[in-house]
């Protein structure tokens, strides 16, 4: 296979389940992606749907109950992860707030991934602090400040800083732009673009807005209560998305232009609510929210159909017939 | 035209804090016709929510109210007695609040409180009777789509989820039989298809009723959506105001377009690196046009003098020197 050769990380039939006293919440279930080096994946979905379960498991904060990660052709699930794996794979959280120590000043914050993982010799910290900082756009005397003292989007560009700082070849980004407005969102967007391209460093995206996605991932993959329904190439997507989920989800975001208006499918308007994952579903987790259940949807749990090399979609809708029926959706989008 | 039902002029409004005031609200200017629906759109900080609260009353007890009027069916609210205010709310006006979960008393029932909320939009001589006030509470849970409402009045706010509590919000929002709605990013601790959900809900009743709405956001596609008038504001004024495809198809104001080109779009056409700089700090707010230091068109004159709207078109004003010319 081609493609194993080229992906950096690859993530087969992951699954992680929780033992509540409530019964098991299965987080993630049978999940399968691959990242290539320099390109941005998409995780996309709502609460609950096991994006950012998914996202801790690669970076090794839990063990997967079952299934396999491999990263740079080697498996590195369910063991001791060595301290160079560990630079190698890097997170950004959702709230810089929680995630820098108020204690500690910027200088101090990027001092200790530096030293821990040796990126640079002792006397040439300081320089190399400077030099993060100048590459995410913040003034060079902020070494001296708090994170109090600083603003929402200067935090996150600290936080981001942070994570390059040891020059990793994965960086897992958990929703890094849901707390900032607009306008700072779009700062941080085009920044962490820039680094990409700098750096070649891929990036696991993990939102829930689907008009940021659209700019930021080459690939998407979207997951409904701890299963993917779809993974496809951002472009491909958005022109046609073809789960029942994703077109409610399209549907469903507000946008701001006659354009976008456009992009929507018709008749899929929101309807029912996300199930508890304690209680899930039979079958399919989509079918009682689905327009278009079949018979079989809720007995059975859909498999992954190839659509084609870059697209794959979880949903019975497909199985018989694939041709005929994306031919259809295409009339219907017409 | 018909007269205005709520119209707030030139409000100021102060918060004191040690070493000094904040100077939120800055001379706003808003108003609302009965049975219209209105967006209030601005990012964080910019006194959208401070402005709900002046006009509810229910302003933090630091603030001071340092000019301007609030004018509700041509009476001034800033002047009422707090025994007039509790009249005006409880039958007159409702609210919706962001989180749904903070809104609802954790220790009392879904029943208790709906049925309070309707016995209490009675003044005391017309109050209902217990049954009829229990079927009042049935009928509005059934109108806001929630299923099993007998079940549901003896649950707790912990046992329902998001949405469902959003919903129960919603539910006594719209008990009284009130002319004016405010409603609070209702949607944004939502998830999307819910929020869509929620969204659609509300804007049937309120439409239904003829309820007036103002409605608060820093989302400009729900605006865009759902409503008729689109006041935008930054720090503290409404900068811009103009009927919602206006306002979406021909921005005038520099802090709209710039806002607009800053919202990542579906359609995956590049969006602008954002506007530069950030919101002022409130204690020395700049001079003149609070915008003027993140504007690309500024002039010396915008230091200087705060701009008044003026009409570029019927129903579409803009606060700003350059008046749509540039």
């Amino acid at each position: 296979m081609v493609q194993e050769k080229k992906s950096l990380l690859k993530v087969n039939n992951l699954q992680k389940y929780f033992t509540t006293p409530q019964g098991i919440v299965k987080a993630v279930d049978d999940v399968s992606f691959a990242v290539a080096p320099g390109e941005t994946l998409g995780l996309v979905g709502e609460s609950g749907s096991g994006k950012t379960t998914a996202a801790f498991t690669i970076i090794g904060a839990y063990q997967p109950t079952d299934g396999s990660i491999y990263f740079q052709n080697k498996q590195i699930s369910g063991k001791k992860r060595s301290r160079e794996l560990k630079r190698n794979i890097q997170i950004v959280f959702q709230d810089p707030g929680s995630s820098l120590n108020p204690r500690q000043s910027v200088r101090q914050i990027l001092t200790m991934p530096l030293k821990l993982h040796n990126v640079v010799p002792a006397a040439e910290i300081g320089n190399k602090i400077q030099e993060l900082l100048e590459l995410v756009e913040l003034p060079r005397d902020f070494i001296h400040k708090h994170p109090l003292e600083l603003g929402e989007g200067e935090k996150q560009s600290v936080a981001i800083a942070r994570a390059l700082s040891v020059n990793p070849s994965l960086i897992v980004l958990d929703e890094p732009t849901s707390a900032l407005d607009v306008s700072m969102q779009a700062k941080i967007i085009k920044l962490l673009g820039n680094l990409q391209q700098e750096f070649n460093v891929a990036y696991i995206f993990i939102t829930h807005d689907l008009s940021l996605m659209r700019n930021v991932a080459s690939r998407v993959a979207i997951m409904y209560l701890g299963r993917i329904c779809e993974i496809a190439r951002a472009a491909d997507f958005f022109q046609q998305p073809l789960h029942p989920y994703t077109r409610m989800l399209i549907s469903s975001v507000p946008v701001v232009s006659e354009e976008e208006e456009a992009l929507k499918p018709p008749h899929y308007t929101s309807q029912g609510e996300i199930p508890s994952p304690v209680n899930m579903p039979t079958g399919c987790g989509f079918h009682p929210r689905c327009p278009e259940k079949l018979d079989i949807c809720d007995r059975q749990i859909p498999e992954s159909l190839a659509i084609d090399n870059n697209r794959q979609v979880f949903c019975h809708l497909y199985r018989k017939d694939q041709e005929q029926k994306i031919a259809d959706s295409t009339l219907r989008q017409e | 035209m018909t007269e205005p039902l709520l119209e707030i002029n030139e409000l100021k409004v102060n918060y004191q804090v040690f070493g000094g005031d904040l100077k939120v609200l800055n001379g706003l200017n808003l108003e609302i016709y009965p049975g219209e629906k209105i967006g209030l759109v601005g990012e964080t900080g910019c006194g959208k929510t401070t402005t709900m609260k002046s006009i509810l009353g229910i302003l933090h007890p630091a603030a001071r109210i340092k000019g301007g009027e609030i004018l509700y069916r041509g009476r001034d609210l800033l002047k009422l007695k707090e025994k007039e205010m509790n009249d005006l709310r409880r039958q007159h006006m409702s609210a919706i609040f962001q989180n749904p979960t903070a809104a609802l008393n954790p220790v009392f029932t879904i029943g208790q409180q709906l049925e309070d909320a309707i016995r209490y939009s009675f003044s005391r001589e017309e109050r209902l009777p217990k049954k009829e006030i229990k079927a009042r509470a049935v009928e509005v849970l059934n109108d806001v789509a929630l299923p099993d409402p007998e079940r549901l009045l003896k649950n707790y706010p912990v046992q329902l989820s998001g949405g469902m509590k959003q919903r129960i919000c919603i539910a006594l929002a719209l008990v009284t039989a009130s002319d004016l709605l405010v409603a609070d990013e209702p949607g944004t601790n939502l998830d999307v298809t819910i929020q869509d959900q929620i969204l659609r809900l509300l804007i049937n009743l309120v439409e239904e009723r003829k309820t007036a709405t103002i409605y608060i956001t820093h989302t400009l596609g729900v605006v865009r959506q759902f409503m008729d008038r689109v006041f935008v504001m930054y720090a503290g004024n409404t900068v811009e105001v103009a009927p919602t495809k206006t306002l979406f198809d021909n921005p005038v104001h520099p802090y709209t377009k710039g806002l607009l080109q800053a919202v990542p779009k579906l359609t995956g056409v590049e969006f602008s690196q954002g506007i530069p700089g950030r919101v002022p700090e409130y204690q020395r707010p700049p001079a003149g046009c609070r915008f003027h230091p993140r504007c690309p068109d500024s002039t010396a004159f915008c230091q200087q003098e705060k701009p008044g709207f003026v009409e570029v078109e019927p129903g579409h004003q803009v606060a700003c020197f350059t008046g749509g010319d540039s």
